[in-house]
């Protein structure tokens, strides 16, 4: 078997994104499907698996399957999974470890949906809120944003974090994203423009909150050897670790502590580096508080410290920990489950130099992190900089 | 059609004449919510139902100011609650002036209408507590 130090990303693609108003989810996925087989300098015949994740807006029974029938692929292996989030990541390690087994020699991993313009503003309200439990929890109306707002008011309860701390996360995100010409929102914001903005579930205000758009985006992955006959350099996968300790909010034995203290150590141990050796991180910031509490329990930071630390500018353009380089889920793009695919495609540029005025002076080692639930299930993955063979 | 699980059931039916279920363990005695087919804690398969006693304090809450959908009129306050039986659950905190609720502020078992589900387990901020500093 394979090494998964022997894995290699060989091939991203990113659709449009923002608001597009002119293909649906599965046109999308296969674009970036097809858009990733072709920037690896593959053909659609080199291709001997497909794994995707399902449309939230135009669910597919058979989603993976489908997305190969349309892009004319006639992949060996074909896996769909339910839901983005962490598992995004999950995706990626799985599409990993078929190749390290043999399962597979080259695997593409495409995600897209479209939240903003096929699917009402109200009815996505509901679907994202369903994953509350449908009996316990769902009856009482909680929203996405209000789980949220439960943990980032135990947090401010233990460790007396404060709503500017909170709106640093937006104050962040949007220094990059004025950088990043397909960043849906790219006007700077200010701490006082965020805790200003419209109360959606106290202490959480608009600019708390995650956007939502459309778009799709794919990578392929396969085995290092192939991958130094192919047109990029290889990005390879170091380490991964996953941290599951509940899936609804109303079971977590803590508020403020996730489960991505497991998968952050598992993802740094295995990779064989110190979280002090990581050079750029790309975070899972659906909302201002999962951000704060992702840079604690993956170590960058002391709990409580996140927002002194965003406060400081290092997480910012020119800082010593650039964080979400694209604008992350709070500017960039935030189609539904496809979120966390933004942050690598855009590590993956980094890689390759063309990040343009984000562009990072040195990259080693990148620190991608991704949850889903409600902060619930964690994936973390370690990348490093491959050689050209 | 026609199936439906029992311990939901027997959930709702308790909600129904006013009275909140939870389990308890008889293997290990600790008592779990939501209510399941087998202990959380110690994987036994010998559950009792017990009624709250109905005394809770607040864990976290938040103002919904923008409701989920038309049958929640915003604001509301979306609360977990733990009881004194060592259970968490999700809630409203309801009563005059729910926003005043604060981390720790102690709350007893009500039952209100909640959306377009009928009845549920509410709580308001205990009456031995108002006007008190939180504590």
């Amino acid at each position: 078997m394979r090494a998964l130090s022997d894995i290699a990303i060989v091939g991203s693609y990113e659709t449009t994104l923002g608001v597009v108003t002119d293909r649906g989810p599965m046109a999308l996925g296969v674009e970036a499907t097809l858009g990733a087989i072709a920037d690896a300098g593959l053909k659609p015949g080199d291709v001997d698996g497909l794994i995707t994740c399902n449309s939230l807006v135009v669910p597919v029974m058979y989603h993976a399957e489908a997305t190969a029938e349309y892009a004319g692929l006639t992949p060996g292996h074909c896996l769909s999974v339910g839901t983005g989030g962490g598992t995004t990541f999950t995706a990626l390690r799985y599409a990993a470890a078929a190749i390290q087994t043999g399962l597979a020699h080259t695997v593409v991993v495409a995600m897209a949906d479209s939240m903003r313009s096929f699917m009402t503003r109200d009815r996505a309200m509901m679907v994202q809120s369903s994953s509350g439990h449908p009996i316990y929890e769902q009856p009482y109306g909680p929203t996405v944003p209000a789980y949220y707002a439960l943990i980032a008011r135990a947090h401010m309860a233990t460790y007396g974090t404060t709503e500017a701390d909170f709106a640093e996360a937006m104050v962040s995100s949007r220094a990059w994203a004025s950088l990043n010409p397909t960043a849906q929102y790219r006007e700077p914001v200010s701490v006082d423009d965020v805790l200003n903005s419209k109360p959606i579930a106290d202490p959480l205000k608009l600019l708390d909150c995650s956007i939502v758009s459309d778009g799709g985006a794919a990578v392929v992955l396969t085995s290092l050897d192939r991958a130094h006959h192919l047109p990029h350099p290889p990005v390879m996968v170091r380490g991964y670790g996953e941290g599951h300790h509940y899936e609804h909010i109303s079971q977590a034995s803590s508020l403020t502590t996730s489960a991505a203290v497991d998968s952050g150590k598992a993802a740094l141990a295995q990779a064989g580096i110190g979280v002090g050796e990581v050079d750029l991180a790309q975070l899972y910031d659906c909302f201002s508080p999962a951000l704060l509490i992702q840079l604690e329990d993956l170590g960058f930071c002391d709990k409580g410290e996140a927002g002194a630390l965003l406060a400081s500018g290092a997480t910012r353009p020119g800082g010593q920990l650039p964080v979400n380089t694209h604008g992350g889920m709070l500017s960039h793009c935030h189609p539904g489950n496809p979120g966390a695919m933004f942050g690598l495609t855009e590590a993956i540029r980094q890689y390759r130099g063309t990040a343009g005025d984000r562009q990072l002076d040195r990259l080693e080692h990148t620190l991608l992190h991704a949850q889903g639930g409600i902060m619930s299930s964690h994936a973390t993955l370690i990348l490093g900089r491959g050689d050209r063979g | 059609m026609g199936g439906t699980d029992q311990v939901n059931q027997a959930y709702a039916e308790g909600i129904d004449a006013g009275r909140l279920l939870i389990q308890q363990c008889l293997d290990c005695q600790r008592c779990q919510f939501y209510p399941r087919i087998t202990c959380s804690h110690c994987a036994g398969d010998r559950l009792d139902w017990t009624e709250s006693r109905g005394g809770g304090v607040v864990v976290s809450f938040t103002v919904v100011r923008r409701g989920v959908s038309a049958d929640f009129i915003a604001p509301y306050v979306v609360a977990l609650v733990e009881l004194d039986e060592g259970v968490r659950m999700m809630t409203h905190i309801v009563g005059p002036d729910p926003e005043q609720v604060q981390i720790g502020t102690p709350v007893v078992l009500t039952f209100q209408p909640v959306g377009a589900a009928g009845r549920l387990p509410v709580f308001s901020p205990s009456p031995l507590q108002q006007g008190e500093a939180s504590p």
